[in-house]
Order: C-alpha cells, then structure tokens, then sequence
C-alpha cells in the first residue's frame, strides 16, 4: 500500500514511473557496519569467537538491509532482497561441507596414497605395524559390485523392457510402483535379507549345515539395491525412444523380441549404460550390506563362494574403529580411493549422457 | 538421479507407439490371400500364432522380470519374519516398549522403544536443517542463478549424492566433530536451562553431530527432486505473476511454491526415508546410548540402523534374530514413508498431466 499511496503523492515525470533502488554502496556499508557491530558486541562481552562474529554479522546484515531497503525502496521490494540473500547463502552453507570433504580426502588420504597401499594386504599386519594396504578390500569391491552387475543389469533391462513394452493393467502399475519404493530400500535390511535368505538359511546347504559368510552374499545384497535403480533409469530411456521407430520395425514385419532387440535397445543404449554406471557407483559405496554378509577379512581371497571378503568401503569402516595410530591414515587414503572410483564412474555416466542423442 | 520419476512417463497411455499382441503379424509380409478362406482385411494368410515362440519367450521372460521386484519385496518381508520370530519368543520384555537391549543373554532382553526414538529424532532433526537449505538451493539454481553457474553447481550437487555414506561419516567423526564440540559447549554454557541444550557433559558425539551429518546427506535427494518440481512450473503461471507486478519473491510465492508444493513433500519423504535408513554415518558418528532423552548436545544417540552395524559383530542366534526383528521395524517404516511419498508424486502427475 505504501508503495500506491507514494506513486498517487507524485505526479507520474519519467524519474517516479520507476522505484528508487537501494545503491549499492549502502548495501556494502551495511555489512561492514553489520560485521563491525558484531565484532565489537561478541569480542567486547567474549561470548564467542569468528564464528559467532560472522553469524551475527550475516543476521545483522540482513535485519538492517531489510530495514534499508524498506525506507528506500519500499515494503515489497525489501523483501524481494530478504529471500534472494537468503537463497544465495543456502547455495554458500551447502557448497561447504562438500569442499570441506573433498579438502579433508585429499590432505589426509595423500599420506599413505603409495603402492604399498595398493598392493599388499591387511594379513599379519599388528597394531604397531605402520605398513598394510587395501589390495584384498579392492578385490572384494570388483569382485561383489561386478556379480551384482551381472545378475542387476540384464534383470533391470527385462524388467524395465516389460514395464515398457509388455506391461498393461493392473499387474504392470503394480510393478512400476513397487519398483519406486523399492529404490528406498535401506541398504541394512537389504543387508538383513540376505543374511537370513541367503547367509542363514541356503549356505548351511552347502557347508555342511554352519552358516558362511562370502563376497556372493554381498554380491546379492548388491544386486536387491541396484535393481530399482537400473529398472528405473532404464524403463525412462526406453520411453524415450521414439514410437515411428518401433513402428518402422513392425510395418517391416520384424517381430516384437527382434524389435525391442535390434531397434529400441540399441537407440536407448547410451542413456541405459549411464544409469548402470551410476547404479555400479552407487553399489561400490555401501557399506553396510557388505559388514552384514561378507564378514571381512583381513587376507586376499579371491574366491567370491568361499570364505569372508571384505571391500573398499568395509576396510574405511573397520579402519576408522581401529584403535591403531596407523590405522586412521589408512582409512583416509582408503576413502579417498573409495571416492575416486565412484566419482569416476558417476561423472563418466554423466559425460555419456550428455552425448546422449535421446535427451529429454 | 536417474531414479526419479520424470516428466516423461505416462502410466497410463504406455510407451509411445508400443501396442500388444504383434506376434501373429511376425514374419510372412502381403502374401495372396488362400483360396477357401475369407479375405481378412489381407491378413487371411498370415501365419498361425504358435504356443511357444521366440515372442511368447521373451514375453514371459521380461514379465518374470518385472515380478521379481514384487518377489523380492515379499521375500523380505518373509525371510525377515522368520526369522525375526524366534528371537522374539526368547524375549523377556516387550519389544516394543522396553528400552533396554540385551539380547545375548541367557534370558535375552531386548526391546526397540530407544532405537526408534532415537533413529526419528536424528531423521527429524536433520530434515529440520536440511529441507530449508534445500529448498534454498533449489530456488537458486531453477531460479535464480544464471545458466551457466547452474549447470555446474547442480551437477556438484549431483555428485554430493554419490559419495558414499562411510566416507561422510569418516569426514563427521574427525572433521566436524570438534567445531560441534565446540558450540555444543558454547549452546550448553548460554542456552543450558533449554532442556535440549542442557546436561554436564561430555559433548561432541551427539545427536546434533548425527543429524549434522544425516543433513548434509539428505541434502542432494531433496534439492535434486525439488528442483525439477520447480522447474516445471508453467511459465505462463510465472508470467502472469509478473505481469501484473509481482516481484521475484512473489511470484516465487504465488506461482511456483503452491505448484510445486506435493513435489516438494514428496521430496521430503523421500529424504526421509533415506535418513531412517542411513546406518554407517550414524554408526561412525553417534556414541551408541539405550536412553529416551531430548537432549542434542550431550554424547548419546542411537538409531536402529547403526545399532543393527554395531551389534552385529557380537550377536550370537538370538541376538542376530532380535537385530533382524529391530531391521524388520525399520523395513515397515521406511515401506511406509515411501509408499506415501510415491502416492503423493503419483497423484501430481495424474494432475499434470490433465493440466496439460
């Protein structure tokens, strides 16, 4: 209202058809008189430190731009400012902690990032031992994400290709739906199902009636988490393709199978292979599925059927619970390899999608 | 994320162009029709449809494969039960109202009361810090930012997403831990008579430290979903807005929240899902205590998860089966959150796509 009864005060000369904005050099001056004020109130009564200096000083900052604004610019328009300063500081508060985190890998993880690390294990090494490597926990991780890879992807694709291009009814929503909640299964009871399925119940089969621990558990459990994911992504791709192509292949009588086959697979590959790369990315960082049903070890075995396996994002844990001195720097430089596998594969995918000739 | 439902995806009306029912047209093209039978629409002689093709094959194969995510989620629920059962017929308490867990004992003890509590206070807790800066940045990016900071800074956003949960939880215990120390004292020595913020200590590994890290890993799911929620907003809805005066924040207010809103609480709730279920940075991050209390700053906390992470090793079969039983509790509930969250995004694309 106020802004109305202003303009109706004045005659309407080219200098009152648009409002008076807030220079920006009262903008500036009202955060360093903001980071002053509290400086002097937090330092002066010691309730604090910088930090506190620099929360008030935000908060200040905003009440007397508000304030500002409102005399010079009106009500509305303050308040436009109000909510672009604090959607801009959201951005700052979010890119933190994740430049924190890339800083923290690299300078901690650098220590131990040698070949040592890579290619020796964790058997026989003691508490006082400063040497050890990952060599067993990156085999356990390829081995079980690459099983999980081989029984996900071509169930994920049929999957998704009935949701596609069979699927009708009830039935077919039914799938799709639970698909979807699917996705936000936590990786524990994904875990927990096949510790009592498979680690519990079929593996006494098998050995002579004691339950075992083994990287194809792991594996499984792998496999129930990446499922969803590859059925999603993939069920968005294949509706991508476009309908004359199927309809091409049809009026040329080639049967639906050759169709689906030959025609629509082969259009909707790039986009299919991102979003099983980023599913694999997703699968190579859980952990808790793994501490669950692959028990652990601290030797190389290559075997995935026989004996505990451990793997990349197994060893972080385990070394981070270490009570060792050696055993921190290990973690690091094994969360720092864990990170750059999956950043690797999630930034590929990304690039391959770009490519994608099929994009929304 | 390319596990969120798009703009694309029309449930009902099928893929583009994909009809059933082509295997009797395969093979044969125009052939005269035969004498003796009635000239159908020149398809008369077209080849019989066979019992058992290639077709029906890889039909009943693909079909298969879509109900082996039903047979996985009934399976679940199944193997989870029973073997959950035993354990439970050991117990001595309540499961459900004991606080206490003690299940390896001769007679085993054990209940979830604490563990539930705690797992929704850290979730609430963290959904509280992370759903403003997420919807925040959502803002920003489909907003406010110019294209060419958007594009990279979605795709950093993107990628905060992919690292994984151990290494977060790493990066809580030795990183974020002492400056959370820190204010834990600072809020205790001002703000102690809050009963949230009081105690005598020791501070650090709390429920603040837990959520702290939960937020930040919730973060991307929310602003990734909200974000194209935002984006969808008729821009003839924006327009008009404008046109008749509204500023920036206004027409955010008036046109794109109230469009995004069942979006956004989807968002939300799947967020939510994710933070019920996080076990490792929880595990890493929180001090493992049995007690309800309300109180942030004081070293505590547990949630099912990482109670499920830290047991595990020293289970013996009643133990595992009380774990399996508390995993149980959390499958239903996740279950739950997320089946409403897929309701509510459901129902929006129905509207959508009448609105469209």
């Amino acid at each position: 209202m106020s802004v109305l009864e202003r303009e109706a005060s004045v005659g309407m000369t080219p200098e009152h058809i648009r409002s008076q904005r807030l220079p920006l050099v009262v903008n500036i001056g009202i955060g360093v008189l903001a980071l002053v004020l509290s400086a002097v109130l937090v330092l002066s009564t010691g309730i604090g430190n910088w930090v506190l200096v620099v929360v008030l000083g935000v908060v200040l900052y905003l009440v007397g731009l508000l304030a500002a604004a409102t005399r010079v610019e009106g009500r509305r328009s303050a308040r436009n400012r109000l909510w672009r300063s604090l959607v801009y500081a959201a951005c700052v508060l979010a890119v933190l902690p994740l430049a924190s985190v890339v800083w923290t890998l690299v300078s901690k993880g650098a220590a131990r990032f040698d070949g040592d690390f890579f290619l020796t294990s964790m058997n026989n090494i003691g508490a006082r031992d400063e040497n050890g490597g990952a060599y067993h926990a990156i085999v356990g991780t390829l081995e079980q994400v690459g099983i999980a890879a081989l029984l996900a992807i071509p169930l994920g694709v049929l999957g998704a290709i009935y949701l596609v291009e069979y699927g009708r009814g009830k039935f077919a929503l039914t799938v799709r739906f639970f698909v979807d909640v699917m996705t936000g299964i936590p990786s524990i009871v994904a875990g927990l199902f096949v510790l009592a399925f498979w680690v519990l119940i079929v593996s006494p089969w098998f050995n002579n009636g004691v339950p075992r621990f083994s990287g194809f558990a792991a594996a499984l459990a792998l496999t129930v988490l990446m499922l969803p994911t590859i059925v999603r992504s993939t069920e968005e791709m294949l509706r991508l393709v476009p309908g004359p192509l199927r309809e091409g292949a049809y009026a040329l009588g080639v049967p639906q199978w050759k169709t689906i086959l030959r025609v629509v697979l082969p259009t909707a590959l790039p986009g299919i292979i991102t979003g099983i790369m980023l599913a694999i990315a997703r699968a190579a960082g859980e952990t808790a599925p793994v501490l669950l049903v692959a028990g652990g070890a601290p030797f190389i075995n290559f075997d995935p059927f026989l004996g505990n396996q451990s793997s990349l994002a197994l060893f972080v844990y385990q070394q981070a619970g270490d009570a060792s001195k050696y055993a921190q720097p290990r973690a690091w430089t094994a969360a720092l390899t864990l990170v750059a596998l999956v950043l690797i594969l999630t930034i590929a995918a990304k690039l391959l999608a770009r490519r994608n000739r099929l994009s929304r | 994320m390319g596990d969120y439902p798009s703009r694309s995806v029309d449930t009902d009306a099928g893929g583009p162009g994909a009809t059933d029912g082509r295997d009797w047209a395969a093979g044969s093209g125009v052939s005269p029709s035969s004498p003796g039978h009635p000239p159908l629409g020149g398809g008369g002689a077209l080849p019989k449809k066979s019992r058992f093709s290639t077709e029906s094959g890889f039909r009943a194969l693909s079909t298969a494969a879509g109900a082996m995510v039903l047979v996985i989620i009934v399976a679940i629920a199944i193997f989870l039960v029973s073997k959950a059962m035993p354990a439970l017929q050991e117990n001595t308490e309540n499961f459900l109202t004991y606080k206490r867990w003690f299940p390896n004992d001769a007679n085993p003890n054990f209940g979830i009361a604490a563990l539930a509590f705690g797992t929704v206070l850290s979730s609430v807790l963290a959904l509280l810090m992370a759903v403003p800066v997420a919807l925040g940045i959502a803002l920003f990016l489909s907003h406010y930012a110019p294209k060419r900071l958007a594009t990279p800074l979605g795709f950093t956003i993107d990628l905060l997403a992919a690292v994984p949960s151990v290494v977060f939880g790493l990066w809580g215990r030795d990183v974020l831990l002492s400056p959370v120390r820190d204010f834990s004292e600072w809020l205790n020595k001002y703000f102690g008579w809050i009963p949230l913020f009081g105690g005598n200590g020791p501070f650090g590994r709390s429920v603040l430290l837990g959520s702290l890290v939960l937020a930040i890993m919730v973060l991307p799911i929310i602003t990734s979903l909200s974000r194209e929620v935002f984006q969808q907003t008729p821009g003839m809805n924006e327009e008009a807005a404008l046109a008749l005066g509204a500023t920036k924040w206004e027409m955010i207010r008036t046109a794109v929240l109230p469009y995004g809103r069942p979006g956004v609480i989807a968002a939300v709730m799947l967020g939510l899902g994710r933070a019920l279920g996080e076990t490792i940075a929880l595990a890493l991050t929180l001090s493992a205590t049995f007690d309800i209390s309300f109180n942030l700053i004081e070293s505590g906390g547990n949630t099912i998860a990482a109670n499920i992470a830290n047991t595990f090793a020293e289970a013996n079969d009643t133990g595992r089966g009380a774990l399996i039983a508390s995993g149980l509790v959390l499958f239903a509930i996740t279950l739950v959150v997320n089946m409403a969250a897929r309701v509510i995004i459901y129902r929006r694309r129905e509207f959508r796509d009448n609105a469209a």
